[in-house]
């Protein structure tokens, strides 16, 4: 016996649904964007002209666009490294049998459910440099006081610490997972051989977590690039003088603040062409799995 | 005698082993949350006692009055009346439109399935970065600018959720179809009373996943709403801000943050068993 059902036309009712949104709402804006890419708009829209790939040349000769490249580099390397090795540490040390893991657990991945907003807003009075408290640890240990907004390394610090909080609970929730996934008897059997910890680590534990490993660096990437506007948007707008205009903000201003809707689209198929290598990067690397994001 | 020894050295060695482990996990709790608990002590604080020095960190003579003015005098309880139900809709209509399309991918031949299938998830390349100019423009022509059609309808599509449950509805065995046949169900009712009651774990792991990103979501209400009583609570909240300098009530601020983080963090901390197994679940082949 055929073990699906016969029906012919249900399945394309069951899909149309999604269909439609699909068309309407992702692949056709999403067309849109690569037209409007080759045209520049002038008189506040009024009017568009065909330029072919100028919009991109303009983009790749300029120093604001390059700098915001630069920005998304170091950022996203930040938010990868640090974030992952942090996670790392915690979700092993996590995975111990011991009393009240269950509690420590929700402890650790909480800040799952936190938005770059909120992260955004209590980092920024957290580095308030009068009423925070950051300035006061500084300022008591090594008697400086320094101006988080202002200087332009420090901003991008503050705004690289505040991604990584709010991902870490994305994170160990994934090292978690494939910690328990590990085959007890082989680390047992690593026991009875008499391996060290270290030894268990890097040479079992570490082998075994090297799919998520990847699998989360593709996804940070992703959640780096695309997904932290708003923690750059309330900690320093972008500044101080593009100090933290990464490529996504930069879209934003160009698009919504200047009004360059051709180059905003260029931008827009930049990024498209990132998340598509991220994308499919993910799919043949990772096992198929699929980011939980949206 | 010696095997006893050696049993008993490596008890203590791991007693102690756990002590520690104890210590460091009760430190790592306390540094991730620390921000919070910053937030929460000074959510309580009136503006001076926000701005004595060195800084005060137990809880202040504000009691809820700075949740209070947040809630009501800064709109608060309205953004995240907003949030509440765009989330509530966009949370539902994923689910089902995902159960649905994963339900005719599994259960179904048809034409086009693989190339239906890509088509769904290839969206995945496709964020609002990506066609965030053009889907404006659309907004405006549909005239949905400053609308909650804008913030709902143009995600209710899926491709993770259609993905999760293709995932899951593979993991049973072919033959309960055969067996719901044979009882003469219908596709209809073998997917209501049979696979629904099996998928709650699924449906438990795609709600968290989209309250936690709808709820968050930041960049498009910021461009697409325009009313401020249509805000949803993440722009909302920046509106407390002001400033950002002396003139900033702070506590207030700090409030606002906290109940802004309260929903997702409740629904979350409620299902994150189902979201961990839906994981795991997706791990193994």
């Amino acid at each position: 016996m055929d073990s699906r059902f016969g029906q012919k036309k249900l399945p394309y009712i069951l899909l149309l649904p999604s269909i439609i949104v699909s068309i309407l709402f992702l692949y056709y804006p999403a067309i849109k964007s690569f037209i409007l890419s080759l045209y520049k708009t002038a008189f506040f829209g009024m009017k568009k002209i065909f330029v072919g790939g100028e919009n991109f040349i303009e983009l790749f000769t300029s120093p604001d666009y390059l700098n915001s490249i630069i920005i998304s580099l170091i950022f996203s390397a930040g938010v990868v490294v640090i974030g992952l090795a942090i996670s790392l540490f915690i979700a092993v040390l996590v995975n111990q049998d011991v009393k009240g893991v269950r509690i420590y657990r929700i402890g650790l991945i909480w800040p799952y459910a936190l938005s770059p907003a909120v992260a955004g807003t209590i980092w920024l009075f957290l580095f308030n440099p009068t009423a925070g408290l950051v300035n006061y640890i500084t300022e008591s240990l090594w008697g400086i006081s320094p101006d988080w907004i202002s200087n332009g390394k420090l901003a991008l610090l503050m705004v690289i610490g505040a991604a990584i909080w709010k991902n870490l609970g994305y994170n160990i929730v994934f090292y978690l997972a494939a910690l328990q996934n590990i085959p007890r008897e082989v680390l047992e059997a690593a026991d009875v051989d008499g391996a060290s910890d270290i030894y268990k680590f890097f040479k079992i534990t570490f082998f075994f977590l090297q799919p998520t490993t990847l699998f989360l660096i593709i996804t940070n990437l992703i959640y780096a690039f695309f997904d932290t506007f708003g923690v750059i948007d309330i900690l320093t707008k972008g500044g101080p003088v593009n100090a933290t205009t990464t490529l996504i903000y930069k879209l934003f201003i160009d698009a919504f603040q200047n009004y360059k809707s051709g180059l905003a689209a260029a931008q827009s198929i930049i990024l498209f062409i990132m998340v598509m290598g991220l994308t499919i990067a993910q799919f043949k690397w990772t096992d198929n799995k699929i980011q939980y994001g949206a | 005698m010696i095997e006893v020894i050696k049993l008993y050295k490596y008890r203590v060695k791991k007693k102690f082993k756990i002590i520690i482990i104890h210590c460091i996990l009760s430190f790592m709790v306390l540094l991730i949350a620390f921000p919070l608990i910053f937030a929460l002590i000074k959510s309580t604080q009136t503006i001076s006692e926000v701005f004595s020095y060195p800084p005060r960190l137990s809880f202040g003579s504000a009691g809820l009055n700075n949740y209070k003015t947040a809630w009501f005098d800064f709109n608060l309880g309205q953004f995240m009346f907003n949030s509440s139900l765009i989330a509530l809709i966009i949370t539902v209509g994923k689910i089902i439109l995902s159960i649905m399309a994963g339900f005719a991918f599994v259960f179904f031949d048809f034409r086009c399935k693989r190339f239906l299938f890509l088509f769904i998830l290839v969206t995945l390349m496709l964020p609002i970065p990506v066609r965030i100019v053009p889907l404006f423009d659309l907004m405006k022509q549909l005239k949905w600018g400053d609308t909650f059609y804008a913030l709902t309808i143009p995600f209710l599509a899926s491709a993770t959720g259609t993905f999760l449950f293709r995932q899951h509805f593979m993991s049973f065995p072919t033959s309960i179809v055969d067996a719901a046949k044979v009882d003469g169900a219908g596709p209809i009712r073998f997917l209501i009373q049979i696979l629904l009651p099996m998928s709650m774990n699924t449906i438990g792991a795609l709600a968290v996943i989209e309250v936690v990103y709808v709820w968050n979501q930041y960049l498009w209400p910021l461009i697409i709403i325009s009313s401020n009583n249509k805000n949803v609570i993440q722009v909302g909240l920046n509106s407390l801000i002001g400033t950002g300098d002396q003139g900033t009530n702070w506590g207030m601020v700090m409030a606002g943050a906290i109940i802004a983080l309260l929903p997702p963090l409740i629904i979350f901390i409620i299902l994150q068993e189902q979201l961990m197994r839906g994981f795991s679940l997706s791990n193994d082949k």
